[in-house]
């Protein structure tokens, strides 16, 4: 019974698709869309009822971890521009995929899992047979069912290592014919060495079969090469989503008066374009009627919406939050300022590929040197006359003595142990080789807005306002989504006042809220012009700390001012500190204007601070500090910082950060604080040590276990012990790391 | 000894069925969605058709 309900959860399509009666079936057309806000259940569940109900819609089925939904439809009665408009009808932003290469990443992903599969089954099945043979040995086992269990172990063997070992032959094949060494040559010629030599073994009825190792081998290298890979496309079918959000539809003005939608693919500079509330504006542009706020988030990284005009310049990606604007666009598709930054991520990112890792430093030392003593060996047993066969076993011998469990597990072991450490820390690091270059890093740059800071308003003069004045604000202002209103709010229900929710309350974009009274006569909460304000303290100069709202009662009471401050982190200074302590340069890098960078920078102790820094100046001070011989760690969150993490040497993203900077940085760092920065360094300084002391266990292993084999005394048993033990001693060293007391 | 003539092959088959299941369940997307299926699980279903058994009774 419980394995029926399971498959009906997991076949949920069941109750999202419904036939098309009384219609003669069309093929029906599919279409993949990225949501971009879908974040929850709720949202899933909405999105399929929505569409679900639309007309002409056969079947919806949302995907929650791709953000992403698949939609078959009936091309006759809808089409995806509809289906965008229902979706952006119940408060979703969509945007079509079909243009990209979606499952490119999923079919590797999913490669790798059936040859995981494989191999697991395969070395479960073979270690079953194996351990009876050790068993075996030591009581009183037949030859012949020993020679059963022998061809039994390679009737499985075979056809995994043909199957399971493919991703590490070709990779080995494809550095080997570039003429250089990665660690997979020496796991592929191990493996293929064992197993060759295993199966002539058993053809001949000797006890040197070493199916076991080769297959176990391979399992464990597989799940780390999957983790890996799923890791990655992950990431990249993030950076798709991103991609499809340039592509949509646009409301285009014509010159004789009337509107056509358009592909946003199709907008060229020069044309008139209608954005309406809450849609996302595809072109840099300028606007030329209406007033709204803007929504800059996933450019800036600024929470608080911009207000904005006629002739004030607007950027593709941003969304248009109160009211329709009319947009002449300047800038349309590649040459915006988003596809622009997407550039930089991108080109920044194919630097970082470059990066060698040390797992393949040290196989380009280790590899030689084996195969080396593997052919001396060879070399010396003929020498010494024994026979070609019997100096081949023991060569061979040699490489599955050494081969590199150990070595490969080496640097595995301890990233495995850092991250949970990290992430049991709030620290979740999306990176496979993140953790080997922020131990290398010697200065870190922080962004201001939503990494130094908190990224939210908070109300700082809230002594200066009575009880009686913010309840009626704050019962004002639950009728808002702008920031400051929230924070209002906020800061009413931290007082313990009750928040009655006001009723008729009229929202003017870029300007404020307004009620009529039953009364008589009218309050308002917004800027100083709509509450009639000239001036006042702090209106003028564009610090932090400007009054940045009003509220003005009914009758002839004055106006009371709200300041808001984007405050710091509770421990940024404290953070700034150890940073320096240890030695660390600290430097911040912000978007955001001189004065405002300045107080940010002072209060957290920093000298070293920069403002009004476009996305590719970012970069090119970054450049300027990797010039100076400097490794940065950069810390940062908004869109226009993504380049920036992506080019640096390691960076580091707040979970509140664009999902793209997320995603172009190593690590993201959860909560409140900025301390995981801190112990993130120390964890990845900690970890390179270990890897390195891992490193020296499996040489001194070899450094026992290869005269042995060179001499001859290794048989398939020893073999397992002394593989075994080298890994367990080197997984155990590791696992210190997980109650290890670090300092910076 | 003659107990391993049908435990090995009964350890294959077993081996085998779970590989099996597994591979069945990749290839049918049951990994695809790992977030939503916690979620779908509370979702409601569409409320039953008239004439349709409401309460599972049978009648």
């Amino acid at each position: 019974m419980a394995f029926a309900v399971d498959v009906d959860a997991g076949s949920a399509e069941r109750t999202a698709t419904k036939e098309l009666p009384g219609r003669q079936t069309v093929d029906p057309e599919s279409a993949v869309l990225a949501i971009e806000n879908m974040n929850c259940g709720g949202c899933m569940r909405k999105i399929e009822r929505v569409l679900g109900d639309a007309p002409g819609i056969a079947s919806v089925r949302a995907n929650l971890s791709a953000k992403r939904v698949t939609v078959a439809f009936d091309p006759q009665n809808t089409g995806t521009e509809t289906i965008i408009q229902t979706l952006a009808d119940a408060g979703f932003r969509a945007a079509d995929l079909a243009h990209n290469n979606l499952d490119d990443s999923n079919r590797a992903d999913r490669d790798l899992l059936r040859r995981l599969a494989v191999a697991g089954f395969a070395a479960a099945n073979i270690m079953l047979l194996s351990v009876s043979v050790w068993a075996g040995l030591a009581s009183d086992m037949d030859a012949e069912i020993r020679s059963l269990f022998h061809w039994l172990s390679a009737l499985i063997a075979l056809p995994t290592v043909a199957y399971s070992g493919q991703p590490f032959f070709r990779s080995a094949a494809t550095a080997l014919r570039a003429w250089r060494l990665n660690m997979d040559v020496p796991i592929s010629l191990a493996i293929l060495l064992a197993t060759g030599m295993s199966l002539v073994q058993t053809i001949r009825g000797t006890d040197h079969i070493y199916f076991d190792a080769s297959v176990s081998l391979l399992f464990f290298l597989l799940i780390g090469r999957y983790l890996d890979q799923s890791l990655r496309s992950r990431a990249k079918g993030a950076a798709q989503n991103l991609m499809g959000m340039k592509s949509g539809w646009a409301t285009v003005v014509l010159d004789d008066g009337t509107s056509e939608r358009m592909p946003a693919r199709a907008l060229e500079p020069g044309m008139r374009i209608l954005v309406a509330a809450g849609e996302r504006i595809f072109v840099d542009g300028i606007i030329e009627a209406g007033r709204t706020d803007i929504d800059e988030q996933l450019i800036t990284g600024e929470s608080v919406p911009r207000s904005a005009g006629d002739g004030d310049k607007v950027y593709a990606g941003t969304v248009c939050l109160t009211a329709p604007i009319e947009v002449k666009a300047t800038a349309a598709d590649n040459d915006t300022l988003l596809a622009e930054i997407t550039r930089l991520m991108e080109t920044a990112e194919q630097n970082k590929g470059r990066y060698v890792r040390l797992a393949d430093k040290a196989a380009a030392l280790y590899a030689p040197v084996v195969h080396t003593l593997g052919l001396v060996t060879f070399l010396a047993w003929m020498w010494a006359g024994v026979g070609w066969e019997a100096a081949l076993i023991t060569a061979i011998s040699v490489l599955i003595i050494t081969c590199p469990c150990a070595l490969a597990l080496a640097v595995p072991a301890v990233q495995v142990a850092a991250t949970s450490r990290l992430f049991n820390r709030g620290v979740i690091m999306t990176a496979a080789d993140g953790l080997e270059r922020l131990s290398e890093i010697d200065t870190v740059v922080f962004d201001k807005t939503g990494t130094l800071t908190k990224g939210l308003p908070e109300l700082v003069n809230g002594g200066e306002i009575s009880d009686e004045t913010l309840s009626a604000a704050a019962s004002l202002a639950t009728k808002s989504r702008h920031p400051y209103a929230q924070a209002v709010v906020r800061s009413a229900e931290s007082r313990g006042l009750k928040v009655v929710p006001a009723v008729d309350v009229t929202e003017t974009p870029g300007a404020g809220l307004s009620r009529q009274l039953v009364s008589g006569g009218e309050e308002r909460l917004g800027s100083a012009d709509w509450c009639g304000v000239s001036g006042g303290p702090g209106v003028t100069d564009n610090t932090q700390a400007t009054a940045s709202l009003w509220y003005q009662p009914a009758g002839h009471e004055a106006a009371a001012a709200f300041r808001f401050v984007d405050a710091l982190r509770s421990d940024a200074a404290d953070t700034i500190a150890a940073l320096h302590s240890a030695g660390l340069g600290v430097a911040l890098l912000s978007g955001d204007q001189k004065a405002a960078v300045k107080s940010a920078a002072e209060a957290a102790g920093i000298e070293d601070w920069f403002a009004g820094q476009r996305p590719d100046e970012k970069i090119a001070q970054l450049k300027r500090l990797e010039a100076k011989g400097r490794n940065v760690l950069m810390v940062g969150d908004g869109l226009n910082d993504a380049p920036a993490l992506a080019a640096a040497h390691a960076s580091l993203s707040p979970a509140s950060a664009a999902e793209v900077s997320q995603i172009a940085s190593d690590g993201i760092i959860q909560g409140h604080r900025l301390e995981p920065v801190t112990e993130t360094i120390a964890v990845a300084r900690r970890a390179r040590r270990m890897s390195l002391q891992n490193f020296g266990i499996a040489a001194v292993y070899n450094a026992i276990c290869i005269p042995l084999a060179m001499a001859g005394f290794v048989t398939p048993l020893i073999a397992a012990i002394a593989m075994s033990a080298s890994s367990i001693l080197v997984t155990a060293n590791a696992l210190r790391l997980n109650t290890a007391k670090l300092e910076l | 000894m003659a107990a391993l003539a049908w435990l090995i092959p009964a350890a294959l088959v077993l081996g085998l069925l779970g590989l099996g299941a597994f591979l069945w369940a990749l290839r049918t997307g049951q990994f695809e969605d790992l977030d939503g299926a916690a979620y779908r699980i509370l979702d409601d279903d569409e409320p039953p058709q008239d004439g349709e058994d409401r309460d599972g009774s049978g009648r």
